[in-house]
This record gives C-alpha cells, sequence and structure tokens, in this order.
C-alpha cells in the first residue's frame, strides 16, 4: 500500500516539473513564471484543485509517442479568489513551448463545460507557441472545440484571459472571445500572422512587440483591456477584476463590506466644471469621487480615452461606469469611443451590473475619416447596448449632451432609470453658436446680432430646466451631493425587473 | 474702532487679516480679480468688489479700482496685507487725501525706509548696527587695500552697478583686495558701462533674523523678539522660526533695542520688520526695514501670543499700545514651513491647477491668544499646537497669475524639538493633490540634521541641495515602521476582501500571518498577530512593534501608532500594492506572502524608460509652433514648443540646459500624450 502512494507522490512531482527543471529556468530567465506558479498566484493559498494532471498526448507522428509528458502543456482546474470559485487553465509553455495538442484542448474544454454547468468564471493564462504542428488537423480542432465552448460560455460566465507570453494564429481566437484580455508588459505578443509572414506577404518590417506588444494591443488596437508590468503585478490585479464581477448571469453582483459613507459630500464638485464651457476638466475626479473608497478599476484605460469604461462599486456593490472625458478630444463620441463603450455596457448588462452613466458630450466627432470608417454603425453600437440594456441605469449630466449624443449616452428617451442633471448641464441640439448660426443665417453678416441671437440661445438651453421641465431630467441636482443621489438611486433599483421582449438573439449592427 | 475695513489683498493673508477683522467686530470688505471669483477671501469676507481682470497690475495693484472699492463700499481702513500696495506711499496718501486710514506705518515711514541707501543712512544716525563698508568712490587699488584693511577682512568688492555676482569678488587678504578690485572693476566697466566700485564687509556664515517692531503712534514702541529665517531658495523664505536657535538674550536685547530706535526715528506707527544679516560670531547687521506686516508673522504670534494684525488696526485707529516691552514674554518654539505650488522634482517649478484634494492638518490653536485687546499674559500652553494661514480649498484653482504659496503652516511646542516633530507630523498629515507642492521637501528640511541642530545660514538650500532636490531615502529605522504599518494595514485589507459575497461557504480564504514587505529596494519579513486593539509585528531577525490604528481600507490618510509613536502615511493604490508617502518619502510598498515574494523576486527590474533627455507632450493636443533648431543651445526655462489644447495656448519650456539634438514634430502636427516633440544631446 505504502508503495502505491508514494508511486502517486513520484508520478505527481514529475508532472509538476512540467518540460522539467532546465526549461523552467530559461522560463524565469525570460521573466517568466512557470503555469503553476502562475496559478499559486492567481487563486487563493492551497485551493487549487487540479485536473487531468496525468492526461498526455495520443500523437504518434514524429517520434511525438517516445515524449509523453504528463499534464500535455496545460494545467487545469479551479479554485478560489477570496472564497469565490473560478475554472482555471494556465499554459505551459516548457512542455512543447505550450502548444495546444488535440488532449491539451481536451483539458480546457472539460474545465470550460464544468464552468457553465456550475456558474463560476473561467480564467486562462495563455502561454504558448500555438497549434501543435506535429498533430496536424487534430490540433485545429482542438482550437474550434475550444472557440465553441468560449461563445457558449459568453454571457453566462465571465472569462478573462491573460496573455503571458506568445498567443498566435488561431491560438488569438479564444482570448477574442472572452470578455477581458490583459497582456503582460514586455513578454506578451499576440497576432494572427507574425513579423516573418508580414514580411514574406507584405514586405513590411515589424518587431513582434510593434505587431502584438502590449502597447499596440492597449493603444491601437484596443484588443487588450489593459496591460500589467510583469506576472505577479497581472495576476494580483486580475484577483481585483474577479472581486468586482458576478460568478455568472444567474447571480447579483458580488457585495463587500464598505468603509465609506454613502452619503458623503464632496464640496469640491461644485467646482468641478470650470466657468468657461470650452475648458476640459478630468472626469476622473468625478468618478474618484462618487466610488467607495475612491477604488476605480479602469478598463481599457489607455484606448479612445475620450471615454472612460471601468468598475467601481457603491455601498459595497459593483456598478459599471461609463463617462465622457472632456480631457481628450472634448469627450466627443467617435467610432473608437462608442465601440468600446458599446462592448462595456453589453458587458454589464449581461452580468446584471448597474450601468451608471456620466455625461459631457458635445456631439459625434465631424469629419471624412469618422464617416468613412462608419461612425453611423459604431455609433449605432453605443445607442444600441444602452436601448437594449435592462440593468438599472443611471445617468448624471454634468455639462454638454449635444445632439444625438444626448440621446446615446444613456437618455431617459432609452429606459434610463434616474436621469439627473447638474444645474451646469446644457441639454441642447447642439452649441449655441452653432445653432445662432442656422436658425438666424439671415443676420451672419451682423456680428452683433449674431451674439445676442447667441446670447438667447445660451439663456433658453444653456442649462437643464427645459429638459426639466419636459421630464427627460428627473432631478437637478447639486454636484456636492453626487455620490449621495447616485447611491440612494441604485439602491432604490436593487429590484429592478425589466424584460425584452423573447428573440433569438439580436441584431446588434457589428 | 472702525465699523468696516478693506482688505486691499488676496490669498492667506486677506482671509487670515479678514479673521481677525471679524473677532474684532469689524466687517471686512474683499477685491477680487477675475481668476479670484471663487477665491476663499472672497467666500470669508462680508462684501466683495471685482476689480478687473486677473493679472495684478491690472487689478490688484491699479490704486484708482482700490480707492473706487473703498468708495463704493464705505469702508474706513484699508489693510493692505503684504506685496501688492503695502509698500506703496502713493497709495497711502492717495487714502490720505480720501480719508481713510491706512493700516500700516505713515506715508513718511514708508518713504524713508523704502530706499537702500536712505535707509541705511538713517538707520546709522539712529545708533543702528550696519554692514560696515565705504560708498565713496575708490581712486585705486591702493586705495582699496586701505579701505578693506579699515573695515577688516573677509571684505567684499562690489560693483555699484553690479547684480547677478558679477563684479563682485570677495578678499581675505591685501593681496586679494588689490587683484579684486582690479578685476571687478573691468568687469563692471565690460558689464555695465560704470566701473565705480564700493567696498563692504563679508559677512561670513550669513544668517537672516529680523526683528519685529511694534509702535503707536503715541510714541511707544515695543519689539516682539526676533525670526530666523535663513531657510531661502533664491532669496525665497521657506522655513522661519521663533525664536532664532542662534540667538542668545544679550544679543536679542541688543537687536530689539536697535530696532525700535531706528523705528522711532523715523515716526513709526504700526507693526513693522527690521531684517538683520547675523554672522557666525554673532555680529548684526541692518539690511533693511520692510514697513508692513511680514509673512511670516505667525511665528511671532505664536510664542508672544500677540495678534499682530489686531495691533495694526488699534494703532491705526489711534489707540496707545496696551503691551509694555516688559509684557513680551517668549514662550516655547514655533516653527513655519511655507506650503508652495511648486514641483520640487521639477526644480521647483510653479505648477498651477485644480486642488482635487487639499487637506490641512486639523489645526489645534487657530493662532494668537490676545483676547478682545488684553493682553492675556501667555502664550499657548500643552504640548504642542498646529496653525494653518491658508486661501485655498479643495476644489479650488491655483492660477499662474498670483504667488504660488498656498499655505503657511504652523507648529508651536514648548521646545524647538517638539516643534519640529510636530512640523513633521502635520506636513505628512497635510493632504495636497492635483499639483505639484514642495511638501516632501519641507519634510526632507525637518529631518535634514543642519536644521536640527540649529547650525544653518542663508545659503543651507544652495549648499544642501545642489543639484536641486532628489527625494527622500529613508533611513532603517524609519523604514522599518512604515513596513510593520504596511504589513498590518495590508493584512486588514485583505481579511475585508475575503468577505466578499459570493463565496463558497466552508472553503474560505484564510488569510495568513507571515508576510514580506518590500520598499525602497529593502524587503522585511514579518510575522504579524493581531488582536482587538491592533497588531504586532515581528520581524524576522529581531525586533518587534506594536501597531494601532483606526485605518479602515481606502483612507488615503493613515494615522498610526508605531510602539507608542505617531507615524502617519499618505496611502494610495499602485497596482498590486500601496503608494505610501511619508516624511517627504515617496514609496511603492509590497506586502506578499513569503510564496508571492520568492515568486517576484524572480521578476526582472523594469527600468524607466530614460525621458530626461526628451520632451514630452503633456496633454494631447495641436503643436502651434516650435520656437527652437536642432543644434540650438537652450537654457532653463526657454520657451521650447506651444501646444495648443482646449483653445489653450500651453507653452513648454527647457526643465535645464541642454542642445537640441532633434525635432520630431512641426507646427500643425497633433500629438498625444508623452509623444516625443524634441530630444536632446
Amino acid at each position: 500500500m505504502k508503495d502505491i502512494l508514494s508511486e502517486l507522490e513520484t508520478r505527481r512531482e514529475a508532472a509538476r516539473l512540467g518540460g522539467g527543471q532546465k526549461r523552467i529556468e530559461a522560463q524565469h530567465a525570460r521573466g517568466k513564471l512557470t503555469a503553476r506558479e502562475r496559478i499559486e498566484l492567481l487563486l487563493d493559498e492551497d485551493s487549487f484543485e487540479e485536473f487531468d494532471m496525468f492526461v498526455s498526448h495520443r500523437c504518434t507522428d514524429f517520434g511525438m509517442e517516445k515524449q509523453k509528458p504528463a499534464g500535455d502543456g496545460v494545467v487545469t482546474g479551479w479554485g478560489t479568489i477570496n472564497g469565490r470559485m473560478v475554472y482555471v487553465f494556465s499554459q505551459d509553455f516548457t512542455v512543447f513551448g505550450g502548444s495546444l495538442s488535440e488532449t491539451h484542448a481536451q483539458k480546457i474544454c472539460k474545465i470550460m463545460d464544468m464552468a457553465v454547468q456550475n456558474g463560476a468564471p473561467v480564467i486562462g493564462l495563455n502561454d504558448s507557441g500555438g497549434a501543435r504542428i506535429q498533430e496536424g488537423v487534430a490540433s485545429l480542432a482542438g482550437y474550434a472545440e475550444v472557440f465553441q465552448r468560449n461563445i457558449m460560455a459568453s454571457g453566462v460566465v465571465p472569462q478573462i484571459s491573460v496573455i503571458m507570453g506568445p498567443c498566435a494564429g488561431g491560438a488569438v481566437y479564444s482570448p477574442a472571445m472572452t470578455d477581458f484580455i490583459f497582456m503582460v508588459k514586455d513578454t506578451s505578443y499576440m497576432f494572427v500572422t507574425g513579423p516573418d509572414v508580414v514580411k514574406t506577404v507584405t514586405n513590411e518590417v515589424v518587431t513582434a512587440e510593434e505587431l502584438g506588444g502590449a502597447s499596440t494591443h492597449t493603444r491601437k488596437s484596443s484588443v487588450a483591456d489593459g496591460a500589467f508590468e510583469n506576472d505577479v503585478e497581472a495576476l494580483a490585479e486580475v484577483r481585483r477584476l474577479v472581486d468586482f464581477l458576478p460568478l455568472n448571469n444567474r447571480e447579483k453582483p458580488p457585495v463587500r463590506p464598505f468603509f465609506d459613507e454613502p452619503g458623503r459630500i464632496e464640496a469640491s464638485l461644485d467646482t468641478l466644471v470650470p466657468e468657461n464651457a470650452n475648458s476640459p476638466y478630468d472626469m476622473k475626479e468625478l468618478i474618484l469621487k462618487i466610488a467607495d473608497e475612491g477604488d476605480f478599476y479602469e478598463i481599457q484605460a489607455d484606448y479612445a480615452k475620450n471615454i472612460i469604461t471601468g468598475f467601481i462599486r457603491l455601498e459595497g456593490q459593483t456598478v459599471g461606469v461609463v463617462a465622457n472625458q472632456p480631457m481628450v478630444l472634448a469627450g466627443c463620441l467617435d467610432i473608437d469611443s462608442s465601440r468600446k463603450a458599446a462592448r462595456f455596457v453589453r458587458f454589464c448588462d449581461c452580468f446584471e451590473i448597474p450601468i451608471l452613466t456620466l455625461v459631457d458630450v458635445p456631439g459625434f466627432l465631424p469629419g471624412t475619416s469618422q464617416e468613412y470608417g462608419g461612425v453611423i454603425k459604431h455609433g449605432a453600437k453605443l445607442l444600441f447596448a444602452y436601448g437594449e440594456a435592462t440593468v438599472p441605469k443611471v445617468t448624471v449630466i454634468t455639462r454638454k449632451a449635444y445632439g444625438g449624443a444626448y440621446d446615446v449616452m444613456a437618455s431617459k428617451h432609452l429606459r434610463g432609470d434616474f436621469n439627473y442633471a447638474w444645474p451646469t448641464a446644457e441639454i441642447a441640439v447642439m452649441g449655441a453658436k452653432g445653432a445662432t448660426e442656422i436658425i438666424h443665417r439671415a443676420d451672419l453678416g451682423d456680428a452683433e446680432k449674431i451674439a445676442a441671437h447667441t446670447k438667447d440661445y445660451e439663456n433658453r438651453f444653456a442649462n437643464p430646466f427645459v429638459a426639466a421641465e419636459k421630464g427627460f431630467i428627473d432631478e437637478v441636482i447639486l454636484p456636492r451631493s453626487t455620490r449621495n443621489r447616485v447611491s440612494r438611486a441604485f439602491a432604490s433599483l436593487r429590484n429592478k425587473s425589466l424584460k425584452n421582449p423573447w428573440k433569438k438573439h439580436d441584431n446588434i449592427p457589428l | 474702532m472702525f465699523n468696516k475695513i478693506l482688505i486691499a489683498n488676496r490669498g492667506e493673508i486677506a482671509c487670515r487679516v479678514i479673521k481677525t477683522a471679524r473677532k474684532m467686530g469689524i466687517s471686512t470688505v474683499a477685491i477680487y480679480s477675475d481668476a479670484d471669483k471663487q477665491a476663499l477671501h472672497v467666500q470669508m469676507a462680508d462684501e466683495a468688489v471685482h476689480i478687473g481682470p486677473p493679472p495684478a497690475n491690472q487689478s490688484y495693484i491699479v490704486i484708482d479700482k482700490v480707492m473706487a472699492a473703498i468708495k463704493a463700499t464705505g469702508a474706513q481702513a484699508v489693510h493692505p496685507g503684504y506685496g501688492f500696495l503695502s509698500e506703496n506711499s502713493k497709495f497711502a496718501e492717495a487714502l490720505d487725501a480720501a480719508g481713510v486710514i491706512f493700516v500700516g506705518p505713515p506715508k513718511g515711514a514708508i518713504e524713508a525706509m523704502g530706499d537702500k541707501i536712505t535707509s541705511k543712512k538713517i538707520a546709522q544716525e539712529a545708533g543702528v548696527s550696519t554692514v560696515p563698508g565705504y560708498m565713496g568712490l575708490i581712486a585705486d587699488a591702493d586705495e582699496a587695500v586701505k579701505i578693506s584693511n579699515e573695515i577688516g577682512y573677509p571684505v567684499m568688492i562690489k560693483a555699484s552697478a553690479g547684480g547677478g555676482g558679477k563684479g563682485m569678488r570677495i578678499a581675505w587678504n591685501d593681496q586679494e583686495a588689490r587683484e579684486g578690485f582690479q578685476s571687478s572693476k573691468n568687469e563692471a566697466a565690460n558689464s555695465f558701462g560704470d566701473d565705480r566700485i564700493f567696498i563692504e564687509k563679508f559677512v561670513t556664515q550669513p544668517r537672516h533674523i529680523e526683528i519685529q517692531v511694534l509702535c503707536d503712534s503715541h510714541g511707544n514702541g515695543i519689539y516682539l523678539g526676533e525670526r530666523e529665517c535663513s531657510i531661502q531658495r533664491r532669496n525665497q523664505k521657506v522655513v522661519e522660526e521663533a525664536p532664532s536657535p542662534f540667538l542668545d538674550e544679550a544679543t536679542r536685547r541688543a537687536m530689539g533695542e536697535q530696532a525700535v530706535a531706528l523705528a522711532k526715528a523715523v515716526g513709526y506707527a504700526s507693526a513693522g520688520t527690521v531684517e538683520f544679516i547675523v554672522d557666525g560670531q554673532k555680529n548684526f547687521y541692518f539690511l533693511e526695514m520692510n514697513t508692513r506686516l511680514q509673512v511670516e508673522h505667525p511665528v511671532t504670534e505664536l510664542i508672544t501670543g500677540v495678534d499682530l494684525v489686531e495691533q495694526m488696526i488699534r494703532v491705526a485707529a489711534g489707540e496707545p499700545l496696551s503691551i509694555t516691552q516688559d509684557d513680551v514674554k517668549l514662550t516655547g518654539w514655533a516653527i513655519e514651513n511655507r506650503l508652495y505650488a511648486e514641483d520640487p522634482y521639477r526644480g521647483f517649478l510653479p505648477s498651477i491647477g485644480r486642488l482635487t484634494r487639499y487637506r490641512p492638518p486639523a489645526e489645534t490653536a487657530a493662532g494668537p491668544m490676545l483676547v478682545n485687546g488684553k493682553w492675556q499674559g501667555d502664550a499657548p500652553t500643552g504640548e504642542a499646537a498646529v496653525r494653518n494661514d491658508t486661501g485655498v480649498y479643495e476644489g479650488g484653482e491655483i492660477s499662474m497669475y498670483y504667488d504660488p504659496m498656498i499655505a503657511k503652516l504652523c507648529t508651536w511646542a514648548p521646545t524647538r524639538a517638539a516643534a519640529i516633530e510636530a512640523m513633521r507630523i502635520a506636513l505628512d498629515s497635510f493632504e495636497v493633490e492635483g499639483i505639484g507642492h514642495n511638501l516632501p521637501f519641507l519634510s526632507a528640511v525637518m529631518d535634514h540634521p543642519k536644521f536640527i541642530s540649529g547650525d544653518m545660514t542663508t545659503a543651507f538650500i544652495a549648499e544642501e541641495y545642489p543639484e536641486g532636490f532628489e527625494g527622500v531615502t529613508l533611513p532603517e529605522t524609519d523604514l522599518r515602521r512604515v513596513a510593520a504599518a504596511a504589513a498590518a494595514m495590508h493584512r486588514v485589507a485583505e481579511i475585508r476582501r475575503t468577505r466578499v459575497s459570493g463565496r463558497m461557504d466552508n472553503h474560505e480564504r484564510r488569510v495568513g500571518t507571515d508576510w514580506v514587505v518590500s520598499l525602497q529596494g529593502v524587503e522585511f519579513p514579518v510575522h504579524i498577530d493581531a488582536d482587538h486593539d491592533g497588531s504586532t509585528v515581528t520581524f524576522q531577525g529581531g525586533g518587534a512593534m506594536r501597531v494601532t490604528s483606526d485605518w479602515t481600507p481606502g483612507d488615503q490618510l493613515a494615522k498610526l501608532s508605531v510602539d507608542g509613536a505617531p507615524l502617519v502615511l499618505k496611502a494610495g493604490k499602485i497596482p498590486g500594492g500601496f503608494r505610501i508617502r511619508t516624511r517627504g518619502a515617496d514609496l511603492k510598498v509590497h506586502v506578499r506572502t513569503p510564496r508571492q515574494a520568492e515568486l517576484a523576486r524572480l521578476m526582472p527590474e523594469k527600468l524607466p524608460p530614460d525621458t530626461s533627455k526628451l520632451l514630452l507632450c503633456p496633454m494631447p493636443g495641436l503643436i502651434v509652433k516650435v520656437d527652437v533648431e536642432v543644434g540650438q543651445e537652450v537654457q532653463e526655462g526657454q520657451a521650447l514648443c506651444t501646444v495648443e489644447a482646449m483653445k489653450m495656448e500651453n507653452i513648454l519650456r527647457a526643465e535645464k540646459k541642454g542642445v537640441v539634438a532633434k525635432i520630431n514634430a512641426g507646427a500643425g502636427d497633433s500629438l498625444a500624450v508623452d509623444d516625443v516633440i524634441m530630444e536632446f544631446e
């Protein structure tokens, strides 16, 4: 009996070594942790339960039958993050470069199926050279099996991908369909075709980092939602994100004890909006001053900065925030910001996370690049996302809410539950100057008259009261009391029940 | 007594004057420019009058506009504060003509003391010690040597028209005096076209010590001790204290009596300050007299209990002084630290913008102890006191138009050491965000051995921070205290995280007791034993600290007690850890389990990219123009290019001297934050 027990231990020891000590050291030398070390950092101490530790591949071609390491290049299982269950897979670069075989894929599929069945998030730690070429189509089939599960799990349980090494070719499409992608700076990259192929096909010379590094995907392509300095920081921050997310779509977002008075008054917000309507101010200050303990988890911080998206807590419960940022492009909506915010709104709606919208928007960005790029359909994504969302929606207009962008930004007409405005709000079809030049075209030559007309228009619309008279604004609130008002609004919406008509699925303008 | 006074100033001093006026039952009128519509002094005053656009020369110092405000409000008297019109005899004249009382000295005293040469002459006549020197024309080098000998070495040979160190030589003997005279003369002729030279005593180990005097219009005059103001940066005072750690009773009396003699000689009637330069042997020499309320007056108020503003108002109203020289007792020690909106890490460049957070430490003694004009005889008593004179508030704006000083933080305690310690805690408790400020630098000065010993000269900052301020490295003892605090705080935060809803029953996370704190490149493995009152943090390798606090996760200010001694930290979030600021240090602190720490050690150290030779675009915007060319040498502060953002033109200036190596952007280019505009060699 004792021998049998020690046999188990011996086999486990071997499995835990993955590709062996030498490759582990090489992994470390690259500034990367091993698959198991990463799981240790991601999960609560001693909470990891492994599946399929002894699974090995079935390939018999190209001498593969002689190398059959236990685990086959991926570590899978479940554990807890602050006591809440999550499923995890972590690709092991020390075993065949983390390449994906048929069995490797099966291991991932197994935990994904369990995650959907048991209602817990899936976190994938990606570090893989790509398909196991020796296996040919079996490997491609494996990818597709994973893809199908990503699709089925979407909107059922949160899926988070962390790119911690290479992720190229077909491998990119699994993370691409998850809810969030995070990357590690300098040690990870993602692309469909690598620099060599790019050079062969297009003669373009580009490094892997330029083509698909963290900076590229967080700033230019918007593929990634965030980037971190190293593995340790990345995993600590993923834990922090999981604290914000519900485990599945049948659950309410998590609540945790908080140490911040919901009625906290922030007198300084009374002076947040500058006197000059064209001066910028930092909308993040408002977010931080509304949030419990000033804690804000920003998503896509480096992309389309004219809109801010991320999570805060109010009275301990998660709330998604979408806010125009007057500091960048005056906070206007454009293709990139509409896409960014639309995806975020839809994530929140999938998982019953209430949405707080902070509005200071002068309109859509004009220009050929926007029109040629299809701003009509991209802008419509955000409009669509807000309109279909059934979660509690609270909106605060701080300053400008002009034109179609007013409608888009979670207006009353898109089933906003609470639509507040600060006294500095201006809700109008457009800015006073532009409006005057259209209405009083005849007086265009007379600067004095135009100035007088502009003043008239300002007096009429550069305030929240016209909208309030019509009931489009539920209440004009003092900036200083915003946290109090917003917290109370969401508290009153905790039992909100709203259903869209049955449909197979909608047809959002993709 | 007056019913209504106008304060012809802004900022903290206007607020300071309003406080005393209110205490005396006098109603107040503020004046304000466009930039100050929402300023604190406007909010505090009973009435406020708008006097023009932001630049002071179109508002605060335009006599006609101030006079109009006086007329409109019916103010009977004007307190000028400091700066602006406070030493402007024309303003005093205009008030006189309008029959309005100037809360300050008579016009004649302002004029007499306003001129350097006249004031020195009057001082000499009044028996005040002045820097020995020869003002007449010096014919040749022989005469220069003769005069130098009469004065006594070392001497300073200076060009009459000089400035900026040009045409200036220090001589310690005849040989140097001879050479110095000749070279100064040549330099002066070349630089200024005026080769007149004079010689005066060179004061070694100079300290700036000034005497506060108070005189009434009935011929009474007293002195209220001295203020030591040696800690200066480019002639701008930064730290002041009273009394001076350097003076003895006899010197104090001698300086005080001479100061009063000078004040009486010019018919002074108000509060005034006689500035002296004092050498290493306690020889003191008259510098100048400031015929106004001094910025650093609060330290005098804290050790004497006299409200100087109240006394100024009473004197102006014609009352005789109610205090005699014998009433003046110096009790305890007071220190003032000036909080400037200047970024110490960027060569003290002024910083403007919105104060997103501004929370001064709680005031424990809000100032002078003189009640209803009655001298109470005792200065504030007790352990320590904090006073903060300020003119800003959270959510307010620091504009580019005025002095960057935003607060004067003062502490009082029975001893100098206790006052310094109280200041350290007060600085650590002072929360200012949104702009660059010198709090870390002030903390560094409070911990500087030379300041602690009281052994400083006016060259303190130039000598001790020759390369500017580069932040503080905490000594091991302080580091351990911060580490213990961070460990205890992290544990509390982690326990809270385990209380989130949706966890698996019976399989909750247990927060451990062993941690590794890493900060400032050092790791401290610790063990925490927590109980209801706090945590005992035991360091591996010996030593334990008891940490207690009412800090809860998310508090940006952590007030702790570590082994019974207070420790105040500003605790912010960074990915995976804390940003902790204390005692001038700005630390990234990570608290990890031993296993996490082991893995973290495997992470490569990433050096921040070297941006010191790059000009980065500070905001997304459009390049309007580039002012320099490749190969051009630029000086610190020189305009490099203009970026328009949000319809505002921002001029980017060179942070230091250098040569332009490459320009990556031209007029019309639209840039994002941190895009490289140009590179330097």
